[in-house]
């Protein structure tokens, strides 16, 4: 559709005054921005030398947390997989062959290409199984790489609990014991 | 004429001998009830189902009852005052359900029950957030055994009874009661009597908590997961109204619906269990045709046009010699149309009604511990393993003028008259095989053999082509049960990414460039067979039609 001539407001650039014309003003107002990053205080890192601190709250790369027997947390009770707004998270469940619970994954893979980093699993789970880490820099050569399954995201849990950057933030819940006793 | 009030709402119920609950949902209020079943006898044991009640005297003045009473128990006559919304009523509500919930372990994560428990449901409505008790809770250990299908789950239970009643009223043997009193109460079988009797499986669908669960469902998927098809149970000719759930083309339990017309609430084990085949690898995936001596893959397009000219050609040489046998697996629609096509072949081409598989004799429930049947029967497992013998049988009577069983068809194809048969199958593998080699010993006579089944059979061996049937999860259409009832059946999952359903098929042969849709289909069928005249507006309800018997 063609737009109407009378709805067109045609504006004229404003004209400019003899100091705005010598530009002077300009180039020193900018050379003072530059001079003043140039001695102020560096903020720029070094990315892979250098590693960012980030905000405990930061959602990274997930991790399954294993009680203080060393066993998977989760009872797959599937609440991270209805809650995963991307559907990314996929779950086997079986009887658990531990007497002290019933269920346990038998299958517990995510997505990390699917996942969209959202922590809504983490607010779901029961029982404090699922976490999000502070790892960012998540790098793969395949897609089959990105799946992460059971013993990986347990893995992540093994580097990442004891390195201080990621203590295991939620406390127990009802249905399983506290990773760390007392906590 | 009895006009009740609910909530002050007048309801008419006529004359009918409904109790509290029914009469207050004729009045569209719900009163939460767990040890109430329609289908079993009152014990007013769970307390969920308190109301008020009082009486509207002639001159119009109401008097109240002065304590709650439960609903169930509580027969609803002209004048009776039900109250559901007071403070008392509600209150009583709320403190049953903290009752209910002292000792139950709140375990809904890692319950299969969860989503669709009612002890959730009604807590989340009806009850109190939070418990006021600070003992121990109770929890007796979940049983090893109980039942072959069954699991379990003692600290879950909130002793409502129903499984009892169960197997004491319905299924007839009794293998649960209540053992110990009081608080320490349990269910539990009788010392080395299990929970392995045909409708064993229906207590886990009665049970309204997680206590009682299929051993073959568990933790298989959460429900919420799943969607739900109506559909009609093909084990044998009572034709079950069920439930088929399935999520991502896997069907994972099959539930009874209540339908007054077909069986009333329940389903037996045999229906509920046989679902393994559905999604069996060994299903036929795809067209097959003879190469020389081997069966190859073929795609549908060159397997269609050379399948009709084959017939079309057999039927220009010997009109008599082209025959089909329609298995009392294939849906109304489905026996319409291949009658239809073989009809119209050549109107001398002859049709049989496939193998109709028989066990023994009817097998009726309540039984007694001896295993013998007791009057009156409440539920009947039928000796005839086939859902729709009566509507194929009604199609041949019009389209054949009589009605040719499978023996007849095996004679004439061991005397060498046939130049084709259309042979289909579509028989669950639990039947065992349904073409012993007598059978397929006749069949290698028939110049041209094609084979329309699920699974691979020896008949196949001589077949020119094979065609992958589709199950009764995967198609729609009708059955018609031994009382004449029409029910509809709907698809559930979709079948493999190279089969196409049974009507598909047919209709492809036909020519007929279009979709397999059932509801069109069966206007047509009611249109020109007088006997399913009443589908003829091509809907059949959740419940069905009963056609003339």
């Amino acid at each position: 559709m063609p737009i109407n001539e009378n709805e067109v407001t045609w504006v004229k650039p404003p004209r400019m005054g003899l100091l705005e014309r010598l530009y002077l003003p300009a180039i020193a107002q900018g050379l003072q921005t530059t001079l003043k990053h140039m001695f102020g205080k560096k903020v720029t890192q070094q990315f892979p030398e250098e590693r960012p601190k980030l905000p405990p709250n930061y959602r990274g790369v997930h991790r399954l947390n294993r009680d203080e027997q060393g066993r998977v947390k989760c009872v797959a009770c599937y609440m991270c997989s209805t809650a995963c707004p991307a559907r990314c998270i996929d779950i086997v469940a079986a009887p658990s062959p531990w007497p002290d619970r019933e269920k346990y994954p038998e299958v517990f893979v995510i997505d990390e290409l699917r996942c969209i980093y959202c922590g809504m699993c983490e607010q779901a789970c029961p029982c404090d199984a699922i976490e999000l880490t502070s790892l960012f820099d998540l790098t793969g050569l395949s897609r089959e790489e990105m799946m992460f399954d059971k013993e990986k995201l347990l893995s992540v849990f093994d580097q990442t609990a004891t390195k201080g950057e990621d203590p295991i933030r939620t406390k127990s819940g009802k249905l399983s014991i506290a990773s760390e006793p007392n906590v | 004429m009895a006009i009740l009030y609910v909530n002050d709402k007048p309801v008419d119920i006529g004359s009918e001998r409904l109790n509290v609950i029914q009469a207050a949902g004729r009045a569209g209020v719900f009163i939460p009830h767990y040890c109430w079943h329609p289908a079993l006898s009152v014990v007013a044991s769970c307390r969920m189902c308190l109301v008020e009640v009082g009486e509207k005297k002639p001159d119009g003045t109401v008097a109240m009852q002065p304590r709650v009473v439960p609903g169930c128990q509580t027969p609803a006559k002209d004048g009776t005052v039900i109250v559901t919304t007071s403070a008392r009523a509600q209150g009583a509500q709320q403190q049953t359900l903290e009752s209910l919930l002292l000792n139950h372990p709140l375990d809904c994560p890692v319950c299969d029950k969860a989503g669709e428990c009612l002890l959730q449901d009604f807590s989340y409505r009806y009850g109190k957030s939070t418990s006021r008790m600070i003992d121990e809770k109770n929890q007796p250990p979940n049983k090893d055994y109980i039942g072959e299908h069954i699991a379990l789950f003692a600290d879950r239970c909130i002793m409502c009874s129903r499984c009892v009643r169960f197997t004491r009223e319905v299924s007839g043997k009794a293998e649960l009661q209540v053992i110990s009193r009081g608080h320490h109460s349990e269910i539990d079988i009788f010392p080395g009597e299990p929970l392995n009797n045909k409708l064993a499986g229906n207590v886990v669908d009665l049970c309204p908590v997680g206590a009682l669960c299929s051993k073959d469902f568990l933790y298989k998927q959460r429900v919420w997961f799943l969607k739900s098809k109506n559909s009609v149970c093909p084990e044998c000719s009572t034709g079950c109204s069920i439930h088929v759930d399935a999520n991502k083309d896997i069907v994972y339990r099959l539930r009874p619906r209540e339908n007054p017309r077909a069986q009333g609430h329940f389903m037996c084990d045999e229906g509920r269990f046989d679902i393994g085949y559905i999604n069996a690898r060994a299903r036929l995936k795809e067209p097959l045709s003879r190469q020389k001596d081997k069966q190859v893959a073929a795609s549908w397009e060159s397997v269609i046009s050379r399948l009709r000219i084959d017939l079309l050609d057999a039927a220009r040489r010997e009109g008599k010699g082209v025959a089909a046998v329609l298995s009392p697996y294939l849906t109304c629609e489905e026996a319409y149309l291949l009658a239809k096509f073989m009809k119209g072949l050549s109107p001398e081409a002859r049709l049989y009604l496939g193998w109709v598989p028989v066990e023994g004799e009817d097998d009726t429930y309540p039984k007694d511990r001896k295993g013998r049947p007791l009057q009156p029967v409440k539920f009947t497992i039928r000796a005839e393993k086939c859902p729709n013998r009566r509507g194929v049988e009604e199609i041949l009577k019009h389209f054949h003028g009589e009605v040719l069983y499978f023996d007849r068809a095996l004679e004439a194809a061991g005397a060498g008259e046939m130049q084709a048969l259309y042979l289909t199958g579509g028989y669950p593998p639990r039947l065992g095989e349904w073409l012993p080699a007598p059978v397929v010993e006749k069949l290698t006579k028939v110049p041209l053999l094609v084979v329309q089944d699920m699974f691979t059979s020896a008949a196949q061996s001589s077949a020119k082509y094979v065609l992958p049937a589709s199950s009764f999860a995967e198609k729609d259409g009708c059955f018609v049960n031994h009382a004449g009832l029409a029910q509809a059946i709907h698809w559930a999952v979709r079948p493999g990414v190279l089969a196409r359903t049974d009507g598909q098929i047919l209709l492809d042969l036909m020519e007929r460039r279009e979709l397999m849709h059932a509801e069109t289909l069966r206007k047509d069928l009611g249109a020109e067979v007088p006997f399913f005249a009443p589908l003829k507006d091509g809907v059949l309800g959740d419940l069905g039609i009963r056609l003339a018997v």
